[in-house]
C-alpha cells in the first residue's frame, strides 16, 4: 500500500483539438490520504465531473499521471474500477426494473461475493428496504439518490466519488443523505466530494479544493478561512464609544479593527495569544465587555474571494 | 463470461417488459407461421395450375421439388416463397430488442454506472448483442418447427414435410438465420449509438432487411436459383460480412465518445 489512496501529478483533460479544444482539467496535483473526506469545489463547467470520471477510470486522462488505491490509471483501469464507488451526476437506474433487481444485477458486475446480502444491508442502511420489489421508475428523485449511493457502494469501495450527492434533495433528505456520508468517512473510506453546497463541504470535509480548471486553493476549510480572511474576534460592549477601537491602536499583531453599533470587530491571526492584552486594555479604557467571540466567515465566503481573485489574476 | 450473462438476463428483464418488444419478439413470429400454413391450407384441394397460376409446371421447379409432383409440388413452390419470412425473423427481432435496449441504456442514463463496474467493452457488447440474438434464433427455430409440423398436420403430405428438413431448409434455418440475427445486431449497437429514439434506431438497422428481401425477389423473379451451394456460399458471405460488421461496431463503440456524447 502506499501512503495516499489518490495521487495525481499534473492530470490534464483537454476534450477535442483545434478551435474546439476545451481545456476541462489542467495540470491537477494533488495527494489523498487514506481516510480523507475530500471535497472537489468549483464553479459550473470547472471539470469536477471530468476530474472524478478520469479518477473512475471511465474517460482517459490527455496528459499527467494518476494513482487510486494503489493503481495507476490508464494501466489497471479495472483494477481501479473494483476499488472505486461512483455516485454519478445523473444516477440511472432501469426504471421498469425493482430496486432490488438494480442493485443485485450491479453487484453482480462488481463480484460480490454474497450478492443477496449486501444488496439487503444497504437497502436497509438507506431506508428503502420495504420498497425493495417496488419499479424504480415510480421512485422520487431522493429515493433514486439514495439507491445510487447504495450502488456505489455494494461491493465495499475503498475509495468512493459522490458528485453532488445532495442536489435536488430536499432539506430532511439532504440531512440524511449529509449524514450518512459522515458515518462513511468515519468509517475509513476515502471520499471525494463534488458539490455546490458549500456547508456542506465545510461541515463534511477534511480538505477541500477550490478548482477551476485549475486547482486554486487546497487545505482543510479553516486554514483557508485563516489564509484569505485572517481570524476575527467580536467584542460585545455595554455601550459604543470612539475611545475603545482608538485603544486597541499600536497593537502590532492587529490586522484590522471595525466599530459596528455595540460590537468591535478585530481581525488578527492568533486570538489564543493576544485576546487577553486586548480584554485588559479595553477594561482599561473603561470599557464594559460582556461577551467575546469569534467571528466565522463561511466557506461560501471563502470560495467567492477565491473566484473574484482567479478572476482578477486571469483578466 | 458470467459476466456476458448477467448482461444477458438484465436484458431479458428489461427489455421484454416493453410492449412491442414482446410483440415483435412473440406475436409477430407466430404470424409469419400462420400465414404460410393458412395459405397450404386454402391451396389444399387446388390443381397446380390454378394454385401457381401458371399453364404448367416450369421444368426448375420440377427440380426442387424432386419426388413431388403435381398439387404438392406446387404446394412445395409456394411454401418455399416463405422461407423468406423465416429468415427475417432472425432480422428484425434482435434489431427490435437491441435498439430498445442500447438507446434504453441512455435515456435512464445507466450507461456511466455501468461502465464505472470493472466490465470489459468485449463482455457489455457481447450481452447486448447475444442478449438481442438469442431471443431471436430461439423464436425462429421454435417457428420453423412449429411451421414444419403444422404443414404436415395441414397437408397430411410427409413428403412435402420431409422437403422442409432437406439440407438446403435446415442449412437457411439453422446457419444463415443465426448469421443474419449477428449482422442485424451489428448494425443495431452502430446505429443505436448514434441516435437516440430507438424506433429511429429500428428502422435504420431494419435496412440489414433488404438484402434478404431482394434475395428472395430475384428467386421470384426467377433470376436465381436457391439450391443448397448458393445458400453455402450465402453463409460464407455473411461470415465475412458479419466479421467486417461486429469489428466495426466494437471499433466504433469507444467508452469515451458513448459516455460523454451518448446524452
Ligand atoms: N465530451 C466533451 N466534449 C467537450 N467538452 C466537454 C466534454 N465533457 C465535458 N466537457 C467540458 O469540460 C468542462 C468541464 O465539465 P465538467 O462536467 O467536468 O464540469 P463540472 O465541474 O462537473 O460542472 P458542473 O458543476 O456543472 O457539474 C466543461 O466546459 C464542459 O463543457
Ligand atoms: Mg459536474
Amino acid at each position: 500500500m502506499t501512503d495516499f489512496a489518490i495521487r495525481t501529478e499534473n492530470l490534464t483533460k483537454h476534450f477535442g483539438r483545434g478551435k474546439e479544444l476545451v481545456r476541462a482539467v489542467e495540470g491537477l496535483s494533488l495527494e489523498i490520504a487514506p481516510g480523507e473526506v475530500f471535497g472537489l469545489l468549483g464553479p459550473n463547467g470547472a471539470g469536477k465531473t471530468t476530474t472524478i470520471r478520469m479518477l473512475g477510470a471511465l474517460i482517459a486522462p490527455t496528459g499527467g499521471w494518476a494513482e487510486v488505491a494503489g493503481h495507476v490509471i490508464g494501466r489497471a483501469d479495472a483494477e481501479v474500477r473494483r476499488k472505486v464507488g461512483i455516485l454519478t451526476e445523473t444516477p440511472g437506474m432501469y426504471d421498469s426494473l425493482s430496486a432490488e433487481r438494480n442493485l443485485a444485477f450491479f453487484a453482480a458486475l462488481y463480484g460480490v461475493a454474497d450478492i443477496p446480502g449486501q444488496v439487503e444491508k444497504y437497502l436497509r442502511m438507506l431506508g428503502l428496504w420495504s420498497r425493495r420489489d417496488d419499479e424504480v421508475g415510480e421512485f422520487s428523485k431522493g429515493m433514486r439518490q439514495k439507491l445510487a449511493i447504495a450502488r456505489a457502494l455494494l461491493h465495499e469501495p475503498p475509495v468512493l466519488y459522490l458528485d453532488e450527492p445532495t442536489a435536488g434533495l430536499d432539506p430532511e433528505a439532504a440531512r440524511l443523505v449529509r449524514d450518512f456520508i459522515a458515518e462513511l468517512g468515519k468509517e475509513g473510506r476515502t471520499i471525494i466530494l463534488c458539490t455546490h453546497n458549500l456547508d456542506e463541504a465545510d461541515r463534511l470535509c477534511d480538505r477541500v479544493g477550490v478548482f477551476k480548471t485549475r486547482l486554486l486553493a487546497l487545505d482543510a476549510p479553516a486554514n483557508l478561512r485563516r489564509q484569505l480572511f485572517g481570524r476575527m474576534v467580536v467584542f460585545h460592549l455595554a455601550a459604543a464609544e470612539p475611545r475603545f477601537a482608538e485603544a486597541l491602536q499600536g497593537f502590532g499583531f492587529i490586522q484590522k479593527v471595525e466599530a459596528l453599533d455595540t460590537k468591535l470587530l478585530v481581525t488578527l491571526d492568533d486570538p489564543e495569544a493576544h485576546n487577553p492584552a486586548l480584554i485588559r486594555r479595553l477594561v482599561e479604557a473603561g470599557a464594559e465587555i460582556r461577551f467575546v467571540g469569534e467571528a466565522r466567515r463561511s466557506l461560501e465566503e471563502v470560495y467567492l474571494r477565491l473566484m473574484q481573485n482567479d478572476e482578477v489574476n486571469n483578466g | 463470461m458470467d459476466k456476458v450473462w448477467v448482461i444477458i438476463r438484465k436484458e431479458w428483464a428489461e427489455v421484454f417488459k416493453n410492449k412491442f418488444v414482446l410483440f415483435t419478439v412473440a406475436f409477430m413470429p407466430l404470424l409469419f407461421t400462420a400465414i404460410p400454413l393458412v395459405i397450404l391450407y386454402t391451396m389444399r384441394s387446388a390443381s397446380p395450375e390454378e394454385a401457381l397460376g401458371l399453364g404448367e409446371i416450369p421444368p426448375e421447379f420440377a427440380l426442387v421439388c424432386g419426388d413431388l409432383a403435381g398439387a404438392a409440388c406446387a404446394q412445395f413452390v409456394i411454401v418455399s416463397q416463405f422461407l423468406m419470412l423465416f429468415l427475417l425473423m432472425p432480422v428484425i427481432i434482435p434489431v427490435t430488442i437491441a435498439s430498445y435496449s442500447i438507446v434504453g441504456e441512455k435515456r435512464t442514463r445507466t450507461l456511466e454506472p455501468l461502465l464505472a463496474t470493472p466490465i470489459s467493452t468485449l463482455e457489455l457488447l457481447a450481452g447486448k448483442a447475444l442478449g438481442a440474438a438469442l431471443p431471436a434464433v430461439i423464436v425462429t427455430w421454435g417457428a420453423y418447427a412449429l411451421f414444419v409440423a403444422g404443414a404436415l398436420l395441414v397437408t397430411g403430405n410427409p413428403a412435402l414435410a420431409g422437403l422442409l428438413l432437406k439440407p438446403l431448409w435446415l442449412l437457411a434455418i439453422a446457419v444463415v438465420g443465426p448469421l443474419l440475427a449477428v449482422a442485424a445486431v451489428s448494425m443495431a449497437v452502430m446505429v443505436s449509438s448514434r441516435v437516440n429514439d430507438p424506433r429511429v434506431a429500428e428502422q435504420v438497422s431494419a435496412l440489414v432487411m433488404l438484402p434478404v428481401l431482394g434475395f428472395f425477389m430475384a428467386q421470384t423473379f426467377g433470376l436465381i436459383t436457391i439450391n443448397q451451394t448458393l445458400i453455402l456460399w450465402l453463409a460464407l458471405l455473411l461470415l465475412a460480412v458479419d466479421a467486417g460488421l461486429l469489428a466495426l461496431a466494437i471499433q466504433l463503440f469507444q467508452r469515451e465518445t458513448i459516455l460523454t456524447r451518448w446524452k
